[in-house]
């Protein structure tokens, strides 16, 4: 029962039509960050978007963060797309949204990249996109990445970001981990460099399969890094599990992850490492 | 008349399955169980070991779900913790320096998902797996006899060839899963199974698996079902030059 008829009520008629207004007043004026609860003035938070207390790194689109990480870069395979193999309700609406949210056809980012002399095949996953879910076009672009950079020779830099599967894609989802894990031995096989950057959240089927197949695996701090949800281990467990289980520095201390990278310290590190490390 | 999705489900979870330790011990005249993966623990729920297939030499691995309540427990109902994994992937590299072919049988909802196996590294096991079977030189064949969940069955199913009881399922999760994500509603799995794609039938018309095997309700004739299969596949796969074995297994995957 409606107390009053809605298009009488001012919500409905005045408020929302003034988008010039609207359009002036930040989203987020304050930003609170989901791990240390820190408040922090949005205006005050820099390019690289970390908690200035415990260095968590807010989910960034790829773009956003392109534009901090390296000097130069040659973007690949923005023509690919994907069908809608289940007819998956809602599926096409989704996938034209985050399009354009993203400018990205699909939610991984790739292509050759240079830091300092440092040449190297780059791909950055977007949180932003359907979570970074693993879809055939985000299969697709990470296994031409590598293969790409197996031909020529060049070390790869993965920044992962996913909650997993895509579900709307069913069992051709689950394809894509075998599809580029055989592309990411391939390229250890001819002796290349493969630098993986945890960030948050990774998931599912991307934790267990090409974030965790680098050489050398990086996370930015307190970045959410599992298999299962926190959800369904709490249901399997009865029982609630720590706060901390799934945080990079968690795995670094279980002896799964090499360092923990603050976000204005990776261009660096990737340097150091694509001279060094490889 | 043909089984429904929904109808597949159950019949793929069903008491009456055959288990992974009759298919190990009834497939192979000498069986020998070997337990050591090197990590720290054993998982119960993945058997592994080597024996004679028709006098040859292969290794085996078999997730089993348990028998009595007790060890369906232990086994974690069939969910692999990453210590059978590795145990796998420690068979599996064994079996490929000694020129063995491998042959995976597969019924898991998935890979379990609890703290202890979060914090032994589950995601990492599997993935570890992933890679190194892309590039095993040996040929390694897997048999989805009952449920094929998500990564926790990819694991032990990104070989050669993939090959399908036709009372299984291989999907990305589960159809209680898929309708609670869609329609917020576990109970209409069935109306999931339908619009998932996770029969033998459908997985077979999209190249996922290379072939369905007929299921009677006599466990002896499932075996002599899955003998015969594996026996024409595995002298074919045999036969190649390694190069070709390995070129063929990426072509697989890649068109995917």
């Amino acid at each position: 029962m409606n107390l009053y008829d809605h298009n009488n009520t001012l919500t409905a008629h005045h408020i929302k039509a003034d988008r010039e207004a609207d359009a002036k007043v930040p989203d987020n004026l304050w930003t609170k960050c989901p791990k240390c609860e820190t408040t922090v003035l949005t205006d005050d938070l820099d390019q690289y978007q970390t908690c200035p207390n415990c260095f968590y790194g807010f989910r960034i689109s790829a773009r956003q963060r392109l534009n901090w990480l390296v000097d130069q870069f040659t973007e690949f395979d923005t023509d690919l797309q994907t069908t809608d193999l289940l007819n998956f309700p809602g599926y096409d609406q989704k996938l034209a949204k985050a399009q354009q949210r993203t400018k990205l056809n699909d939610s991984v980012l790739t292509g050759t990249a240079m830091i300092g002399q440092e040449k190297f095949g780059l791909g950055i996953m977007d949180p932003t996109f359907i979570i970074g879910s693993l879809g055939t076009v985000t299969g697709e672009k990470i296994t031409r990445l590598f293969e790409r950079s197996t031909e020529q020779e060049l070390p790869v830099v993965l920044f992962t970001a996913s909650g997993g599967a895509r579900m709307q894609e069913g069992i051709m989802s689950l394809m894509q981990m075998a599809k580029v894990s055989a592309a990411v031995k391939r390229h250890s096989q001819a002796g290349l460099l493969y630098v993986v950057v945890l960030t948050d959240p990774t998931t599912g089927g991307v934790t267990a399969s090409f974030a965790m197949q680098g050489d050398i695996t990086l996370a930015e701090p307190h970045a959410l890094v599992g298999f299962a949800g926190r959800r369904v281990i709490e249901q399997m467990m009865h029982q609630k599990i720590p706060r901390d289980l799934q945080d990079a520095e968690t795995l670094l201390s279980h002896g799964f992850i090499d360092r923990i990278v603050r976000r204005q310290d990776e261009k660096q590190t990737l340097q150091w490492l694509l001279k060094y490390g490889g | 008349m043909a089984k429904s999705a929904g109808q597949i489900v159950a019949a793929s979870r069903a008491e009456q399955k055959i288990t992974g330790e009759q298919i190990v011990h009834s497939l192979l005249s000498d069986f020998m169980e070997l337990h050591a993966g090197g990590i720290g623990s054993d998982n119960p729920a993945v058997i592994g070991g080597i024996g004679l297939f028709h006098g040859q030499p292969v290794t085996v691995i078999a997730i089993d779900k348990g028998d009595t309540i007790e060890d369906k427990v232990n086994k974690h109902f069939g969910c692999p913790t990453p210590a059978g994994y590795r145990k796998s992937l420690h068979l599996m590299k064994q079996a490929a320096k000694f020129h063995r072919p491998v042959l995976c049988f597969v019924n898991t909802p998935g890979a379990y998902p609890g703290q202890e196996a979060e914090e032994t590294g589950q995601g990492a096991a599997i993935a570890q797996n992933i890679l190194e079977m892309s590039q095993l030189p040996i040929p390694i064949i897997t048999v989805i006899f009952g449920e094929g969940g998500s990564g926790g069955a990819l694991a032990l199913a990104s070989g050669d060839q993939v090959w399908m009881l036709e009372n299984s399922t291989y999907s990305i999760l589960s159809p209680e899963g898929f309708a609670s994500i869609l329609w917020k509603d576990s109970s209409r799995a069935d109306e999931a199974a339908q619009i998932m794609q996770l029969t033998p039938h459908d997985l077979q018309q999209k190249h996922i698996i290379d072939g369905i095997l007929e299921e009677p309700n006599d466990h002896r004739q499932v075996v002599q079902n899955i003998d015969r299969v594996l026996q024409q596949q595995l002298s074919q796969l045999q036969k190649m030059p390694v190069e070709d074995l390995l070129k063929q297994r990426y072509e697989r995957y890649r068109k995917f």
